[in-house]
């Protein structure tokens, strides 16, 4: 290039004599000066430019992605240069949205992008490590002894020598181990708990497997081989929205986020996009450019307020009474005034709103009771199969009819084909009062509410009362019914001509419930904001056809009532006729991971190839048991009742309605017995019994007892913990100090007191003496350090997610893609996979003497998606039935424990996959064809006893199997689902997937790109033809039931519990006031507490929220540098300066706090986007980094979860009933956190390590 | 008019998430190795806030860029280059480490090292300058999402010049991101700065770099940059800086800041200029001219004339090409959505931002007017919840008028095309009163919501 000389411009320089300098300085150089002496210009040979070429040069790029906790499934790129993993960069080669859609590229956030600093950090964990204390002991014992399950035998019997090691954990002294020796001890520890305490005394814990199937299915498949449990996480972590189960019958199914792009209103609710779904936040940017109006409801001035037309700060918590009151709106104006024709049908075929309720007079007024069903009607119809399950509608002329599609239609042969929407020629009655034979009957019932203030002076009396508002009636059979949708009106306040009770005057009436005016009081969200928003939500839906959207999260997830606040959100969406159509609904976003390829992961994972079912356990419950929060608990049962309530949880506590709930076969619980469930067997096959009667007859004679009723008993503690992919001690666990206390016998900085006197449970065994440290052996598989690595015994060093195969999806995209080593795994690491073989393969060796083939008795619990569902007709609770396994209590199955054959089995695919088939939400799925393609395709055994098997003795075999066995990976299977709901259904379903019959998507296929999955009955929406995914599009356009009662949305719920909680309906509850309930300070209380070290200081009591942090993924990522250079650099809490004038405390500096539960000690971040009152400590911050003691404890200070603890909700335990009976990880109690209440004090500047 | 060709970038930060994906991924390609472990050649900052450097706006302190002396002309803030040789040795208009952050590392290895003991063991902080324990006090982005902000608010160079009071408290809360690199300023201060003549423009597509075998480490370009934006490698003892990933540039990728942006919100593009008007154009009298100004010396690249000036500089025939395409030009240009970042500063900077668009504030929606219906958002545009004031603060040198004018668009945009999502048909009048036809509203849609990857760069 040549430059021609200018000479129309000036030089704009300072001075001549500067420009003459400049000018002879230009001839020291090459290049070319500016003709105004500005700026120098260089071309070509520019030596000085080779640092950064060479900089931005690498040998390969290898595609993976992160195997972390988060629902980003985001495909990078990861540079490699020397065999050196230098950095990573995002993968931009998804499939094209279309031409009229932002694209997913370029999927990933910060965190992802500062992975590659674990790879060769100081953190990095590169070889087995044993705590030394326990190694020496064990090598002393072994060789005296000379075999490893003996040695771990004596060593574990021996109090002194166990609570050494016990004492230890958590305090340093690890020591590098050789692989063997690590391996034999963990085996042998496998081994020796299965023989003497039995299989279910072994727990594994591991989440989220849809960020890497392999590597969670191999344990979860060792653990399923050995009969061990796995401890759920969805409901542990409080991301599942119970509300979900409850009202859809679905453990969560929502829209990807290509799928906002679609909505023309969005409510971001509780759900702070930016900072919890990074990759997908810009699909709600650049639809507010398509004109999509944009609401943020938060306490805070959260992140993605910046993009919110309007923002909504009601207290935390309360939010239920917002969602009441915009609901009162819509019922009154939409529904109402005006009935709009769209959401009108729509209630009426896709929700519970016109079914009949049956009324039960209470004192002078009526109550909800149950729904009314043909068994209800008498005569012929009463006769049919499943009567009490098949619900009624009344017609145009207020005849009782039995609409197809309720759950007595979906498993009976008689009513093949009628499991569907269809509702032919009828036209049911949404209101009795619509009737045309309606002359004016009603009758007044009482509603609880929640939102009572108490008393003065009864403060322990809680807030609760009632009130009185009228239904129209009609009676069926002589029995008083109404329909859901007038009791919905009753219970939203909204009325009308002639109906008896209490109705508000108008929209700025605060004393009634429902209203505006009435919620503002609570929440402090302008009356006139709720009423507008409610408003404009609605007539958005009706204007775009139910494109109105509520993305929901932790926000409003993580609160002891959040079932109630969510059904809450779920009736505005429902209402609204926005359920099942693309850009609408709901989209709960917390922790909600997508395996997509459902079917091939759950036969993997669970081993059911060759052993069913599996010992799934609801964490929460698990965790609440074996760290013994239960002694501190007492949380009176009935102090959580309506007002209307019968009395069936007078004088017991959750943990009372914990043991209900096992011993009717509710919920699952493990370990089961107080008896090793192998010796069960035995001893039931040497008294000449069959096993199940056995357990049955000792039930009933008192020889045998549930364990959940004396979990301190040593024969019940679970002994060995195996921990991978998860960081147990520093993230999830919801009472972090009570772990550490009871669960692992090391120092803690628990202060509550034990429950005393009627407080403490009345079914659970009190021992005076709690246990500390009940696990024998804590064994966790990591690639960095966390809380759970330090206090473990053994830990394994793991591969990172840049060092081995896998797969990954999420709901947030359509795609699978694949995780790829890009180095091997350096050092002595081992994959997830290597590891759980390794360990198979020792017990193999030591099973031989020590186990054999065994049989083992399993309590399974009854089952969601199957006539287990069918248990407790009108979910009635029956006290005088006899123990009938699978109705009344769990069923009871034997199975047969080869572990000589354990490792055999890991790596090969059992037969029961092509004897039994492969069930998913009850459809069949018949692999016959698939497994003799993987017999060529992966391999066969080519000796030992499963000689012909498929192989999956590697992880890509693995991942081949999932694909292959997956309807959304797998077009045959797809359609062979369809046409097996078809025949259910009578509705035509396979025309989703029948285009794709002949495709297969292969590893190699997601190795070299992302890949659209196709159209599957394991799920409710469709991709069909390219479109987003939404949940529920098949229910809607295809008339195929939601998996209910009714087969509809539920609005109602009439299980007895549910009554008794006084949740029948959505209803507003508040947080739980834990002053009332434990007696903690009261939010906004300077009075002194007295804790060790606070004399002298303000305190200060505030709410402890603790939401998803900007820098980290629940633990990870918290301790990579690059994060903590763009934060703080250590934990801190936010708070709002009101709160830290109270206490005197400025930016920066650290501060105490301190509850009941434990202590955190972190520095202050003050800022005025955060509400006085309130402060947050940002989930997950570990114990790990810039962590000092605490003054209150002297120990090292706790992780965020220090300040929190386990508390039950009777409603979560229900079972055994229509869409409220048990699936793993779709319904159990919460491990909610939010409600909790701490005090804050400034504390000394000066902090030891 | 001796055209030239400017590698540009436009950010759109009313699609800002904040998320630091950019910032990440920079530092991990370019500056994570010792003697600059405190560089970020890309940061993203919370406004209001200070920034990184802190403060590094205020150039009544820092005296970077450029200023019009009485004659006209331009001066170098710091002082002209006789008096840089004087103080060569002693420069002492340098941000200090504190002013960035004193980089840090922990005690990582006593998580699996530390010996049996009575507590659980922990990775204590310790300075990366020193290897001595230290409290963290500072670091690349402290007040991010306004933490700190009664410490730091008060700092922020535009609130300081605000006429309008914006209070710190909560139901006034307001924040942005603002992601920065360098500018790769037509009128580079640094450049100009330099006394080894080691700092450079790229002739064939203006990007300014250091020479690394030339700089002498005299620092006089990281006082001459009023961004910041060159850095001091105390390893090397050289200069550092973006250099808009031109390894990458040349071979056809984006640069990596503009690949990874999660929030899709960074065009690239060329842009061809007239040299010789740049020096006038950065001498212009009025501050507030020079946003205009800058417009003028941008050659429209579909002119037969600017080709034809073009084509006799020996600009490639793809590079025209490149320019013709050039999302850059567009939004700069045509629909006039992009501003650049303190244009007082007088180095015409071409690195450009669409300035965000916040809602109005509750009294307009709650006189029980919609604040999205299009004339109520134009009447109510001065009461957005970010002040216009403080974004004029950082893009046009004060002048509201131009920032005004921006945000009205995008609302009008929002507006105008809510009437096709809902079917509810094209309200040209929407467009008009923006002085806009509805086609050119749906292709600056179609360019700043679908924003192809093709599109982008």
């Amino acid at each position: 290039m040549s430059h021609a000389p200018s000479t129309s411009s000036q030089p704009a320089n300072d001075g001549p004599l500067a420009d003459s300098l400049l000018r002879m300085g230009r001839f020291l150089r090459r290049g070319e000066v500016s003709e105004d002496m500005r700026s120098l210009f260089l071309e070509g040979g520019r030596q000085g430019d080779i640092f950064y070429r060479d900089r931005w040069s690498h040998d390969k790029v290898v595609r993976s992605t992160h195997g972390v906790n988060c629902t980003g499934s985001c495909s990078w790129k990861v540079y490699v240069k020397d065999g050196i993993i230098t950095w990573e960069t995002q993968q931009t080669d998804y499939p094209s949205v279309g031409p009229d859609s932002p694209e997913y590229e370029p999927r990933g956030c910060p965190r992802g992008a500062a992975f590659s600093w674990y790879t060769y950090s100081p953190t990095r964990v590169r070889y087995p490590y044993i705590r030394g204390t326990l190694l020496a002991m064990y090598r002393e014992a072994k060789e005296r002894l000379g075999d490893p399950v003996l040695a771990w035998a004596e060593l574990t019997a021996d109090p002194e020598a166990s609570a050494r090691y016990r004492r230890a954990r958590g305090k340093g002294g690890l020591v590098r181990a050789t692989w063997d020796e690590a391996a034999e001890i963990v085996a042998a520890a496998h081994v020796h708990t299965i023989k003497r305490y039995g299989p279910d005394r072994v727990a594994g814990f591991s989440p989220i497997p849809a960020m890497s199937m392999v590597s969670h299915g191999v344990g979860a498949r060792f653990m399923n081989l050995i009969g061990g449990t796995m401890q759920s996480f969805y409901d542990w972590y409080a991301d599942l929205p119970v509300a979900s189960p409850q009202v859809f019958g679905d453990q969560t199914d929502v829209p990807e986020s290509a799928d906002w792009w679609n909505a023309s209103y969005l409510m971001m609710w509780g759900s702070n996009v930016p900072v919890t779904r990074t990759p997908d936040a810009h699909f709600m940017t650049e639809a507010r450019y398509r004109g999509q109006k944009v609401i943020t409801v938060s306490p805070d001035y959260a992140d993605n307020t910046k993009f919110a037309d309007e923002w909504l700060a009601p207290h935390p918590g309360t939010d239920g009474a917002l969602a009441m009151a915009m609901g009162h709106v819509i019922l009154k104006e939409f529904l109402v005034d005006r009935r709009t024709p769209r959401f009108a049908s729509y209630l009426k075929q896709f929700a519970d709103a016109p079914y009949l309720i049956a009324l039960e007079e209470r004192g002078d007024a009526w109550v909800p009771g149950k729904f009314l069903t043909a068994a209800d009607l008498g005569g012929f119809g009463a006769k049919v199969a499943n009567a009490s399950f098949k619900t009624v509608v009344l017609n145009q002329q207020s005849e009782p009819v039995v609409p197809n599609g309720s759950l007595g239609h979906r498993f009976g042969p008689d009513d093949e084909g009628l499991w569907n929407l269809d509702l032919g020629d009828v036209d049911p009655l949404l209101s009795i009062s619509d009737g045309a034979v309606w002359r004016g009957a009603s009758v007044a019932v009482d509603l609880p509410r929640f939102d009572v203030a108490p008393e003065p002076g009864a403060e322990h009396e809680g807030g609760a009362g009632s009130v009185r508002r009228g239904v129209p009636v009609a009676t069926v059979e002589g029995t008083t019914v109404t329909t859901v949708f007038d009791l919905l009106l009753a219970q939203y306040g909204v009325g009308r001509e002639g109906l008896p009770g209490e109705w508000p005057t108008g929209y700025d009436d605060a004393s009634s419930p429902g209203t505006p005016a009435w919620q503002e009081e609570i929440t402090s969200v302008p009356a006139e904001k709720a009423e507008r928003i409610g408003r404009e939500f609605a007539d958005n839906a009706e204007r775009s056809g139910g494109r109105s959207m509520i993305l929901m999260g932790a926000g409003t997830n993580h609160w002891f009532h959040s079932d109630t606040i969510y059904r809450t959100f779920l009736a505005l969406t429902t209402m609204t006729g926005c359920q099942g159509v693309n850009g609408g609904g709901w989209a709960h976003y917390v922790g909600q991971e997508k395996v997509r390829p459902l079917t091939g992961y759950n036969q993997y994972s669970s081993a059911a190839d060759w052993v069913r079912p599996a010992r799934n356990m609801i964490g929460t419950a698990f965790w609440y048991l074996a760290t013994d929060q239960w002694r501190y608990d007492g949380l009176p049962a009935d102090q959580l009742a309506s007002p209307l309530a019968k009395g069936l949880f007078a004088g017991r506590t959750t943990a009372d309605c914990l043991v209900e709930s096992t011993k009717r076969g509710w919920m699952p619980s493990y370990p089961t017995f107080d008896r090793n469930p192998l010796d069960l067997v035995d001893e039931a096959r040497a008294a000449g019994a069959e096993p199940a009667q056995y357990v049955i007859d000792s039930l009933n004679d008192g020889t045998l007892h549930y364990s959940v009723e004396d979990p301190d008993a040593p024969e019940n503690f679970p002994r060995v913990l195996n921990v991978w992919r998860a960081n147990i001690l520093g993230s999830s666990g919801k009472g972090n100090e009570y772990f550490l206390k009871h669960l692992l016998g090391t120092d803690a900085a628990v202060r509550a007191p034990e429950a005393e006197g009627d407080r403490r449970p009345r079914d659970i065994r009190w021992r005076d003496d709690a246990p500390i440290g009940k696990l024998d052996l804590l064994v966790t598989t990591d690639f960095r350090m966390t809380s759970t690595t330090l206090f473990s015994d053994i830990v394994f060093p793991a591969a990172t997610w840049y060092e081995k195969y896998d797969l990954s999806s999420t709901d947030m995209h359509p795609f699978v893609h694949s995780f790829n080593p890009a180095i091997k795994p350096p050092w002595q690491t081992k994959t997830d996979f290597d590891i759980f073989h390794t360990i198979a393969a020792r017990m193999s060796e030591m099973a031989v003497e020590h186990l054999g083939v065994r049989h083992d008795l399993v309590a399974v619990p009854l089952m969601h998606d199957t006539p287990d569902a069918m248990a407790t007709p009108h979910g009635t609770v029956r006290d005088d039935a006899p123990l009938v396994p699978g109705v009344t209590m769990p069923k009871l199955v034997v199975v047969e424990r080869d572990y000589p054959a354990l490792a055999a089995r890991l790596g090969s695919l059992g037969p029961l996959t092509t004897k039994l088939g492969m069930v998913t939400k009850g459809v069949t799925f018949d692999p016959t064809p698939e497994v003799e393609q993987l017999k060529a395709s992966n391999g066969v055994v080519t000796s030992g006893p499963n000689i012909g098997a498929v192989r999956l003795d590697t992880d890509a075999r693995a991942c081949e199997l999932i694909l292959a066995l997956s309807g959304t990976t797998n077009g045959r299977l797809a359609v062979q689902g369809f046409r097996q709901l078809e025949q259910r259904t009578g509705q035509e379903l396979a025309s989703l997937a029948v285009d794709h019959e002949g495709s297969r998507i292969t590893f190699p296929d997601v190795q070299s790109r992302p890949v659209s999955v196709i159209t599957s009955p394991e799920w409710s929406g469709s991709e069909h033809g390219g479109r987003r995914y939404s949940a529920f599009t098949v229910n809607v356009e295809h008339k195929k039931p939601w998996h209910t009662l009714t087969g509809r949305m539920h609005f109602f719920l009439d299980h007895d519990w549910m009554a008794e909680l006084g949740e029948n309906l959505p209803v507003y509850r508040p947080p739980l006031d834990l002053h009332r309930l434990y007696g903690d300070a009261r939010v906004g209380s300077t009075e002194p507490t007295g804790a060790p070290g606070s004399e002298g200081h303000a305190e200060v009591a505030v709410r402890y929220l603790t939401p998803h942090s900007k820098w980290s993924i629940h633990s990870e990522y918290q301790d990579n540098l690059f994060m903590l250079s763009l934060s703080r650099g250590g934990p801190t809490i936010w708070m709002s300066p009101q709160d830290a004038a109270k206490i005197g405390v400025r930016d920066n500096e650290w501060i105490e706090s301190y509850n009941r539960n434990g202590v955190v000690v972190a520095r202050a971040i003050v800022s005025h986007r955060m509400p006085e009152g309130t402060v947050f400590m940002y989930h997950a911050k570990d114990r790990t980094v810039d962590v000092p003691r605490t003054e209150t404890s002297g120990l090292r200070g706790g992780i965020h979860n220090s300040l929190t603890r386990v508390l039950l909700k009777p409603s979560h335990l229900i079972g055994g009933y229509a869409q409220l009976s048990f699936a793993f990880n779709y319904l159990g109690p919460t491990g909610n956190q939010r409600d909790e209440v701490t005090v804050i004090r400034r504390r000394s500047q000066e902090v030891t390590y | 008019m001796k055209v030239m060709a400017q590698m540009s970038m436009v950010m759109n930060l009313d699609k800002c998430i904040g998320c630091h994906t950019c910032s990440v991924t920079c530092k991990q390609a370019w500056t994570n190795r010792s003697g600059v472990e405190y560089v970020w050649f890309n940061n993203v900052e919370t406004r209001p806030g200070i920034g990184y450097p802190r403060g590094y706006e205020d150039q009544e302190k820092w005296q970077g860029g450029w200023v019009r002396n009485k004659r006209g002309r331009l001066s170098l803030k710091a002082g002209g280059r006789l008096s840089k040789f004087a103080r060569i040795f002693s420069n002492p208009k340098l941000p200090e480490i504190h002013d960035y952050y004193e980089p840090w590392t922990y005690e990582y290895d006593m998580l699996l090292n530390a010996p049996a003991g009575e507590h659980t063991p922990v990775a204590k902080p310790k300075s990366l300058l020193d290897g001595r324990d230290m409290k963290i006090e500072w670091s690349a982005n402290w007040d991010d999402n306004l933490g700190g902000s009664g410490e730091t608010m008060h700092d922020d160079p535009i609130l300081k010049h605000m006429s309008e009071h914006v209070a710190s408290e909560f139901e006034q809360t307001f924040m942005f991101y603002l992601p920065r690199i360098c500018e790769h300023c037509l009128n580079p201060s640094c450049v100009a700065s330099c006394p080894s003549g080691a700092m450079y423009k790229r002739v064939e597509d203006g990007i300014v770099l250091v020479d690394q075998d030339a700089c002498r480490g005299w620092r006089m370009c990281v006082t001459g940059c009023p961004y910041k934006k060159v850095y001091f490698n105390h390893k090397t003892g050289k200069a550092e800086k973006c250099t808009l990933c031109y390894p990458r540039l040349e071979v056809g990728l984006p640069t990596v800041c503009s690949e990874t942006c999660v929030g899709r919100l960074r065009y690239l593009g060329l842009v061809l200029y007239d040299a010789d008007q740049v020096a006038t154009a950065a001498a212009v009298k009025d501050e507030k001219d020079l946003l205009d100004a800058q417009r003028s010396v941008f050659l429209d690249p579909h002119d037969p004339a600017v080709v034809e000036a073009a084509r006799a500089e020996g600009i490639p025939e793809d590079w025209i090409e490149a320019a013709q395409a050039s999302p850059i030009w567009r939004l700069i240009n045509d629909y006039k959505v992009a501003l650049p970042l303190h244009p007082e500063y007088r180095t015409m900077p071409m690195v450009w931002y669409i300035p965000p668009l916040s809602p109005v504030v509750d009294v307009v929606a709650s006189s029980g007017n919609d604040g999205e219906d299009a004339p109520t958002l134009f009447a109510a545009i001065d009461k957005l919840r970010i002040p216009i004031e403080y974004l004029a603060g950082l893009f046009t040198a004060g002048d509201v008028a131009p920032v005004e004018g921006v945000l009205r668009r995008l609302a009008a945009m929002r507006s105008y095309m809510r009437g096709i999502n809902l079917d509810e048909g094209r309200d040209e009048e929407i467009a008009n009163a923006v002085d806009m036809t509805g086609t050119e509203i749906e292709e600056m849609y179609r360019l700043l919501a679908i924003a192809k990857y093709e599109d982008r760069y």
